[in-house]
């Protein structure tokens, strides 16, 4: 008999069987890293062209923006493309838990999100710009990849196999999200009403991490960015897997 | 359940199962067991219940009511997945992979040891004439090879039951065939396969047993020529004149219960094969007609298959 640890660990396993194959077959492609790259640089340079800022507080915004957009890339098409591909059958009747596939899909998609957002942070390093805490920076872009990841999949739990519908109901969550974060304007500047919006966008958090490590200040301490960090992802993955456990039949 | 434990010689029992979408009842209180190493049948016009009541027993659907056991596991559960291989009416493998890396990742999923996984894949990618196409994608295989591929991928780790879900649907003749020979030799070394099918032929050349479900409700359990049965004594005998007959002199033969044209011939249901070809003799030497075709029919899986169902549309 396998205990529940056994179980779990065999899972686990199993949860980054699916991530590579996601990251094989969905996240490997030219163009979705292209895309990956250039969407949210471009995004960011209409905004900062012409406006005299400096690096420092241009670096983590776009460090921001990146992790934020590839992370909630294709994640949340990964379920409507299975479903219709008929291979989420395939997997619903393979010895997988349900929250076994979705934690491979998030996995897939943190990878791609962390590997993608080391390039602002080499441009960052490229540009002279000190780190004033390499350890906070890693641990926050884990934390902000697994919180962007499955906030993606979340998306995706709509019991919809068209996944052109996902990526407008993405799109319209992510898009708001970017400008009440601190990205393009500091939390200090924000009008009370802002910040208080802010609070509620995981982004946020993660910009002000940013901001610590490449401003060397910010506006949270790094204890309760990570602190609220950690709870956006634990809530955000666990409402991912109870999400997809009620929608994930429907689909088939 | 316990019962079930202790019963070594059923691979699957299903128990009073039931499943709704929302109104319609797709599968209605249905109950059967399955012995191991038997190659069932599950026949059923389109919307009987056949491929929900297959999504329960692989684990893909919960039912709503009632309970089935797959080598004592509860469905669903991963120990009665771990027992089961599934090849369904679509064949599901990634189309972005080969063939080889299909194989690789079932293999993976079900925890198959690396070694083993490279083994049997070169054995059955071998076995269902793949293995020369083993590294294309799977996108540039035609519908039968990527059904063989399925195929081949549901046995990577050696269920101990094979779900066949329509898997010879729109295949040319060679791969069903080669598909159908598979089946029976799996089933020679001990499996215990499922098969849902349209074909008649199909479920009368494999199957040793064959339920036959029609609006959620199985209607006849037993070995084909038991259900052959049910219709005893309707034969039937086709006929192909030199010239067109009289459709009504056919009609009027009194052993003939139904006349039916199928194409240049004439099929008569009668309950007495040899008097109704004796009237047709009689009836062609008087009007000096020539026979040029007449066979006398059993009753087949089809006759019967339809006869329990309530007739033809």
């Amino acid at each position: 008999m396998m205990s529940d640890i056994s179980i779990v660990c065999q899972q686990a396993k199993r949860a980054w069987i699916i991530a590579r194959k996601d990251i094989r077959i969905y996240y490997s492609k030219g163009p979705v890293v292209i895309f990956g790259i250039l969407f949210p640089v471009f995004l960011f340079l209409s905004f900062a062209v012409g406006r005299n800022l400096s690096f420092e507080f241009l670096i983590p915004g776009l460090l921001g923006m990146v992790l934020f957009f590839t992370a909630t890339s294709i994640s949340p098409a990964v379920a409507p493309w299975e479903a219709q591909a008929r291979t989420l059958e395939r997997l619903m009747s393979s010895p997988l838990k349900s929250y076994t596939i979705i934690l491979g899909d998030i996995i897939a998609s943190f990878v791609y999100g962390v590997l993608i957002s080391i390039i602002p942070v080499l441009a960052g390093l490229g540009l002279d710009i000190k780190i004033y805490h390499p350890g906070v920076l890693v641990l926050g872009i884990i934390l902000a990849g697994f919180c962007f990841s499955s906030l993606g999949s979340i998306f995706s739990a709509a019991p919809s196999s068209m996944p052109s519908t996902i990526m407008m109901i993405s799109a319209m969550v992510k898009f708001p999200v970017v400008f009440i974060s601190g990205i393009f304007i500091p939390l200090t500047q924000l009008p009370e009403w802002g910040k208080i919006i802010s609070y509620i966008s995981p982004l946020s958090y993660f910009t002000d991490i940013a901001r610590h490590c490449f401003q060397g200040q910010g506006y949270f301490s790094f204890k309760i960015d990570l602190v609220v960090l950690s709870v956006f992802s634990v809530l955000f993955m666990v409402l991912a897997v109870k999400l997809h456990q009620r929608t994930m039949p429907k689909r088939i | 359940m316990n019962h079930m434990k202790s019963d070594s010689s059923i691979a699957i029992r299903v128990s009073d199962l039931t499943k709704k979408y929302c109104k319609l009842t797709a599968v209605d209180h249905i109950s059967f067991e399955v012995r191991k190493g038997e190659i069932f049948g599950f026949l059923g016009p389109n919307g009987a219940g056949k491929t929900t009541t297959v999504r329960i027993l692989t684990g893909v659907s919960e039912a709503d009511e009632g309970e089935a056991f797959v080598m004592g596991h509860e469905t669903g559960t991963l120990k009665a997945k771990q027992v089961t291989g599934v090849v369904p009416e679509t064949a599901n493998a990634y189309t972005d992979l080969s063939g080889w890396k299909n194989m690789n990742l079932m293999g993976e999923i079900y925890g198959v040891p690396r070694n083993v996984i490279k083994d049997r894949s070169e054995k059955l990618l071998r076995k269902v004439n793949l293995y020369s196409r083993k590294d294309e994608p799977a996108r540039t295989y035609s519908k039968g090879m990527k059904q063989r591929l399925i195929l081949a991928m549901a046995l990577i780790s050696d269920p101990e039951i094979l779900f066949l879900d329509e898997p010879t649907v729109g295949l040319d003749v060679q791969s069903s065939r080669m598909i159908r020979n598979f089946f029976q030799e799996l089933n020679s070394d001990g499996k215990t396969i499922f098969l849902t099918t349209h074909q008649m032929d199909e479920a009368n050349q494999l199957c040793g047993r064959i339920a036959i479900i029609n609006k959620g409700v199985i209607v006849k359990i037993d070995a084909p020529e038991k259900i052959k049965t049910v219709i005893r004594g309707m034969h039937s005998v086709e006929v192909k004149f030199g010239r067109l007959a009289n459709h009504h002199f056919l009609n009027s033969i009194s052993e003939v219960k139904s006349v039916k044209k199928i194409g240049d011939r004439y099929r008569l249901y009668t309950e007495n094969p040899g008097k109704t070809v004796v009237s047709l003799a009689k009836y062609v030497s008087v009007r000096n007609i020539e026979i040029e075709f007449l066979n006398v029919l059993s009753p087949s899986l089809e006759d019967a298959f339809v006869a329990l169902i309530g007739g033809e549309k």
